[in-house]
C-alpha cells in the first residue's frame, strides 16, 4: 500500500458519499411516476409501495427535510430492502441514478452511527487482505463441519443442526451453494501467463469470488484469453473491489481498497483491465471514479482506468477479434443477464455472441432475461424470503426454457441460481458463459476436428 | 391520529401483515404522480385481499367516520390517490388476481389490483387484446384505471377505459356488496351503473372485481411519420385523414418546442426548424385493407407538404415510435417539476390549441412544450418548471387556468383522461355550471352521505 492510499482522509474535495445533500439534484428528477414498479424485484415479490424505488426517493426527501431520521429503524431497514442492481436506472424516464441515491444515504447513516459492530468486523477483515484471506482459507477448512457436500461434489448444503439454526437467513437444509475452496484462484496461478506470441497483455481483476468461490471460472478466463494469444497479468496484492463494503456505506474502506487496486493493477503496464463479474467491473467503470471524483491523485487514475475496463466477453468481441471455438459442445443453453453486467457494464449481447459462436450449443432465451435473480451480495442473506421469491420465478423461467445448462456473467448471480435452480427441482448445471467457451477450447485438443 | 383501537380491528380483521403503520410505510402512500400537488400521509395503509375484507373495513370506516382512500398503483395525474384527510389508504397491489379469461365471450374478470400489461399478457396466448394503454400500462392496474377512466394512445380508434367495462363488483359506503353488468354484449338492465362507477375516481364505491371486454389482436398495421413546415399544414393533415375515412389506431401530435428538446436529448435526427410532427398508425385485421388506409394517409401527408417517413420493419417502427416516447422524459430533462395537463378539444381544433399552448407560454414567460393524441384532441401541454422559485410556480398556475380557460371556450374539456382529481376540482364549474355541480353533489351525497370515500376529489362539496 502507497502511503497516499494509507490515509483516507487526505482526499480534498467531497463527493455525494460524503455529503447527502450532494443527491438533492437525483431526487428532484423523479417525478413518482412509478415506472420503477414495473422492474423493481423487490416490489415484484413484496408488493408493497415502501419496497419501490420511488417510494424511497421519497423517504430520502423526508430525510434532507428534517421530517425523518436517518437513523430511525424503519428508514434504515426500508433503505437496506434494495438489491441495488439499477433495474429501476433502466426504465426511468427522467434518468435518476438511483444507486448514488442508495449509496449515499448508506454513508450518511455510517457517518451518523458508525458501522454496525456486524459489519465492521466483517470489513475491517477486508482491510487487511491476509487476515480476510487466513479468514477465507479457515472456512474452505472448516466448512465440512456445518455443510455436507452434494454428488457434483462442486456444491454443499448445510448440515442438520446447522440447518435448523440457519433457516432464518435461507441457510436450511435445502440451500445450495459453492464450496469455499481451500486454494484460492490467485495461489493457483502464475501472477504472469504468458504465452507465446502475445498480442497483447491484460490485467485480470479476479474479485473475490472467483478467486474464492469459484477458482476453476477464474482458470477457464485465463485460458480463454491465452487461448487469443493474450499475456494475462493476474497480481497477487489485488483486493476486494469494495462494491460490498461501498453498499453498507463503509466509503473510507471502498476508496482505501480502490486505491491500492488502482496501483496494483497500475503496476503491471497493462492496456486493459479484465473482469468476469459485473459487480467488480462496474466498480472499476463507475464506483471508482466516482469515489475518487475529488481526488486530485487518484480521481484521473481511476477515470482512466474506467475507460480500459471491460468484461471479457466484451474484451473477446470488440477490443480483438474472438478466435472461433470449433469444439463441440451438445448442450441446450440459457443466459441470464447479471444486473450489473447489463444495468451498470452495459453488457448483453457480447456473451450471447460468444455463447452463439459454440458448435453444437443450442442458445435459448428466457423470458425476462435481465430480470435480476435475488442476489444482491448480502441482500439474499439479509432479506432471505423477498430474496427467493424473486428467485425462484427466475429458476421458473430457467425451468421452461427446457435447457441443460443456465450461464451467466457473474459469480455472486451463480451462488443464487445454484440455490434456486435446485430449489425448484430443475437440473440445470449453472455456469459462466467463459467456462463454456474454455470447455469448447479444450474439446480442440482432445478431438482435433470436431466442430467441422 | 386513529386510535389505537381502530388500528388493532384493522389487523383483526385484515391480518396484522396487511396493515401498515410505520411512518416510513405511510410516507410511501402519501404522494401519486402528480407533480405541484400537497403530500399527506395516511394514519394507516390496508392492503386488502377479498371483497368481504374491503366490506368490513368499509363498515368500521363508516362507523367511526374515517376516509378511506382506494388506490391501484398510484400513477395518476390529477391528485387522486392522495389521502388529503388521511384515514386509510386502501391498496389494491395484493388483489392482482386474474379470476377468468373466457375466449368465446371476449371477457376478462379481473380482481382490482391486476395490472393492464399482465392482463394483456395473459390473453396474448388467445390472439386478443384489451385495448386501453395509458403511459403507465406495465404499472397501473385496472381498478385505478377504471376508476379514473384512463384513455391513452390508441383512443381514436378504439375507445378508453369506458368502453372496456362491461361488469363490475363495488362495494358501497353502506358496506354492502353490488354487483351489475357481465359477460352479455348487450345489458340495459337498470341505470348503466358501469358507466357511472367508470372514471368516478374513488368518490362512489370501491371497486372489487372487473368484467373487462377483449377484442381480436390487429393481426397488420403500418406506421408512419409526417414533419411540417407549419401547424396549419399538421392540423390540416389530421383533418385530412379523417375526410378521407381513416380512423388510425394512433394519430400523435408534437409541437416544435417537443420536437427539438427530443433531437436535443435523444439525437434521432428529427428536423429541428419543423414546426410539427405526427406519428400515425393504422392496423386491421386484413392486409389489403391496413395498405389501401396506409396509402391513404401517404398520400394526405404529401399533398400537406409533409415530410414522410414509413416504416417497413418492426425496427424501423420502433426508430418512428422513438421520438414520441421520448417526449416526455425529453420535456422532463428540462427542469425539476414537470406539469402536464390534459386538455382536450375537438379534432378541428387542434391547430388553435397548440397555437394558443404557444401564446400562453410566450405571455407567462413558461418553457411549454405540447405533445399528445391529435386524433381524439387530447393534448398535453407539458410546463417545465422549478418547484422552488415561487415566482414562476405562480406563472405556472396562471397558465394553466388560462389552457382551461382556452379549451374550454374552444369547445373542449378539463380533461380528457387524467381526471379532476384535487387538480381541476376548482375547475369544475367552468365546465358544469351550477346545476352541473349540483347532480355531482346529488350523486356523491346519496352513494356517501358521510364522505367517507375518497373525500376532498372531484366533487366540491359545500363545506359545513
Amino acid at each position: 500500500m502507497t502511503a497516499q492510499a494509507k490515509s483516507p482522509k487526505r482526499q480534498t474535495g467531497t463527493t455525494y458519499h460524503d455529503e447527502l445533500a450532494a443527491i438533492r439534484e437525483e431526487l428532484d428528477k423523479c417525478m413518482k411516476c412509478g415506472n420503477c414498479m414495473a422492474v423493481c424485484p423487490v416490489y415484484g415479490a413484496e408488493k408493497v409501495e415502501p419496497a419501490v424505488t420511488r417510494s424511497k426517493i421519497a423517504v430520502a426527501e423526508a430525510v434532507l427535510a428534517g421530517e425523518l431520521e436517518l437513523d430511525d429503524p424503519q428508514v434504515y431497514e426500508m433503505m437496506f430492502n434494495c438489491l441495488v442492481c439499477k433495474s429501476c436506472m433502466t426504465n426511468c424516464p427522467t434518468k435518476v441514478n438511483f444507486d448514488r441515491i442508495m449509496l449515499a444515504l448508506r454513508a450518511a447513516l455510517v457517518r451518523k452511527n458508525g458501522l454496525p459492530w456486524l459489519k465492521k468486523m466483517i470489513f475491517s477483515t477486508l482491510k487487511h487482505p491476509t487476515l480476510f484471506d487466513t479468514g477465507m482459507r479457515l472456512g474452505a477448512a472448516l466448512q465440512g463441519l456445518a455443510f455436507k457436500s452434494e454428488a457434483d461434489g462442486r456444491a454443499i448444503s448445510p448440515r442438520a443442526p446447522f440447518a435448523r439454526v440457519g433457516g432464518a437467513i435461507g441457510f436450511d437444509g435445502e440451500r445450495q451453494m459453492p464450496a469455499l475452496n481451500a486454494t484460492p484462484l490467485r495461489d493457483r496461478v502464475d501472477e504472469v501467463v504468458r504465452v507465446e506470441g502475445a498480442v497483447m497483455k491484460v490485467a485480470f481483476f479476479t474479485g473475490d469470488s472467483l478467486n474464492y468461490f469459484y477458482p476453476e471460472t477464474g482458470r477457464d478466463l485465463i485460458e480463454v484469453l491465452t487461448a487469443n494469444k493474450i499475456e494475462v497479468h493476474i497480481p497477487k496484492a489485488q483486493s476486494c473491489c469494495g462494491v460490498p463494503v461501498l453498499v453498507h456505506g463503509d466509503v473510507d474502506t471502498a476508496r482505501a481498497l480502490a486505491r491500492k487496486n488502482i496501483d496494483t493493477i497500475e503496476a503491471t503496464g497493462c492496456a486493459y483491465l479484465i473482469t468476469g463479474c459485473g459487480s467488480c467491473g462496474g466498480a472499476w467503470q463507475h464506483d471508482y471514479p466516482e469515489l475518487l471524483a475529488a481526488d486530485p491523485v487518484y480521481g484521473p487514475k481511476a477515470a482512466n482506468w474506467a475507460r480500459r475496463t471491460c468484461d471479457v466477453s466484451t474484451f473477446l468481441t470488440r477490443i480483438i477479434a474472438l478466435r472461433p471455438p470449433t469444439g463441440r459442445i451438445e448442450r441446450t443453453v440459457t443466459y441470464h443477464d447479471s444486473c450489473h453486467l447489463k444495468k451498470s457494464m452495459k453488457v448483453a449481447a457480447e456473451p450471447r455472441e460468444i455463447l452463439q459462436s459454440i458448435p453444437g450449443l443450442t442458445f435459448r432465451e428466457m423470458a425476462a432475461p435481465d430480470a435480476c435473480c435475488g442476489s444482491g451480495g448480502s441482500y439474499v442473506l439479509t432479506h432471505f424470503e423477498t430474496a427467493s421469491t424473486i428467485g425462484r420465478k427466475k429458476a421458473e423461467d430457467i425451468e421452461r426454457t427446457q435447457a441443460d445448462t443456465v450461464s451467466t456473467g457473474c459469480p455472486a448471480c451463480m451462488m443464487q441460481l445454484l440455490d434456486n435452480v435446485h430449489r425448484v427441482g430443475g437440473r440445470q448445471q449453472v455456469t459462466h458463459f467463459i467456462s463454456l467457451l474454455a470447455e469448447s477450447y479444450r474439446r480442440e485438443k482432445k478431438d482435433p476436428d470436431s466442430g467441422r | 391520529m386513529l386510535e389505537a383501537t381502530v388500528i388493532e380491528q384493522l389487523e383483526n380483521l385484515a391480518g396484522k401483515e396487511n396493515v401498515l403503520t410505520g411512518k416510513v410505510d405511510l410516507v410511501a402512500y402519501s404522494y401519486d404522480a402528480t407533480a405541484d400537488m400537497p403530500r399527506q400521509t395516511p394514519d394507516v395503509v390496508v392492503l386488502p385481499t377479498s371483497a368481504e375484507m374491503v366490506q368490513e373495513i368499509v363498515h368500521l370506516a363508516r362507523r367511526n367516520k374515517i376516509a378511506i382512500y382506494p388506490r391501484g398503483a398510484g400513477t395518476n395525474l390529477s391528485g387522486g390517490a392522495i389521502p388529503l384527510k388521511k384515514g386509510i389508504v386502501l391498496s389494491f397491489q395484493k388483489m392482482n388476481r386474474i379470476v377468468d379469461i373466457d375466449p368465446a365471450n371476449l371477457t376478462a374478470v379481473v380482481q382490482p389490483g391486476v395490472v393492464i400489461a399482465a392482463l394483456n399478457a395473459a390473453v396474448a396466448p388467445y390472439g386478443l387484446i384489451y385495448p386501453p394503454d395509458p403511459g403507465t400500462v406495465a404499472t397501473a392496474t385496472m381498478g385505478g384505471s377504471a376508476a379514473e377512466n384512463s384513455g391513452g394512445l390508441r383512443g381514436l380508434k378504439y375507445g378508453v377505459t369506458k368502453n372496456y367495462i362491461m361488469g363490475m363488483e363495488v362495494v358501497l359506503a353502506s358496506g354492502e356488496k353490488v354487483r351489475f353488468g357481465g359477460k352479455t354484449v348487450k345489458n340495459v338492465t337498470a341505470y348503466d351503473f358501469s358507466n357511472l362507477f367508470v372514471g368516478s375516481e374513488g368518490t362512489l364505491g370501491i371497486i372489487t372485481e372487473l368484467t373487462a371486454k377483449l377484442i381480436p389482436a390487429p393481426k397488420y398495421r403500418r406506421t408512419m411519420m409526417g414533419v411540417f413546415k407549419t401547424l396549419a399544414d399538421a392540423g390540416n393533415a389530421v383533418a385530412g385523414i379523417i375526410a378521407a375515412q381513416v380512423i388510425p389506431a394512433t394519430l400523435e401530435i408534437m409541437d416544435r418546442m417537443t420536437i427539438r428538446t427530443v433531437e436535443d436529448f435523444a439525437h434521432i435526427g428529427l428536423p429541428v426548424d419543423a414546426e410539427a410532427l405526427l406519428l400515425i398508425e393504422v392496423d386491421g385485421m386484413a392486409e389489403e385493407v391496413v395498405r389501401a388506409e396506409a396509402e391513404a394517409v401517404m398520400q394526405v401527408v404529401r399533398d400537406m407538404g409533409g415530410d414522410l417517413k414509413t416504416a417497413e420493419t418492426d425496427q424501423e417502427r420502433d426508430q418512428l415510435w422513438t421520438a414520441r416516447r421520448n417526449a416526455l422524459p425529453a420535456l422532463a430533462s428540462l427542469n425539476n417539476t414537470v406539469v402536464l395537463e390534459d386538455a382536450t378539444v375537438p379534432r378541428s381544433r387542434i391547430t388553435d390549441m397548440l397555437i394558443a399552448c404557444e401564446n400562453i407560454a410566450q405571455k407567462y414567460n413558461l418553457v411549454l412544450g405540447t405533445f399528445g393524441h391529435a386524433g381524439d384532441g387530447n393534448l398535453h401541454p407539458t410546463i417545465l418548471c422549478d418547484k422552488r422559485d415561487q415566482d414562476e410556480i405562480s406563472r405556472v398556475h396562471k397558465a394553466v387556468d388560462e389552457i382551461f380557460e382556452t379549451a374550454l371556450r374552444f369547445g373542449g374539456t378539463l380533461s380528457g383522461e387524467h381526471g379532476i382529481g384535487m387538480a381541476k376540482m376548482k375547475y369544475l364549474g367552468d365546465e358544469l355550471g351550477r346545476p352541473g355541480l349540483d347532480l355531482m353533489r346529488t350523486i356523491k351525497q346519496a352513494l356517501d352521505p358521510d364522505s367517507i370515500l375518497n373525500p376532498g376529489k372531484m366533487v366540491p362539496l359545500r363545506e359545513n
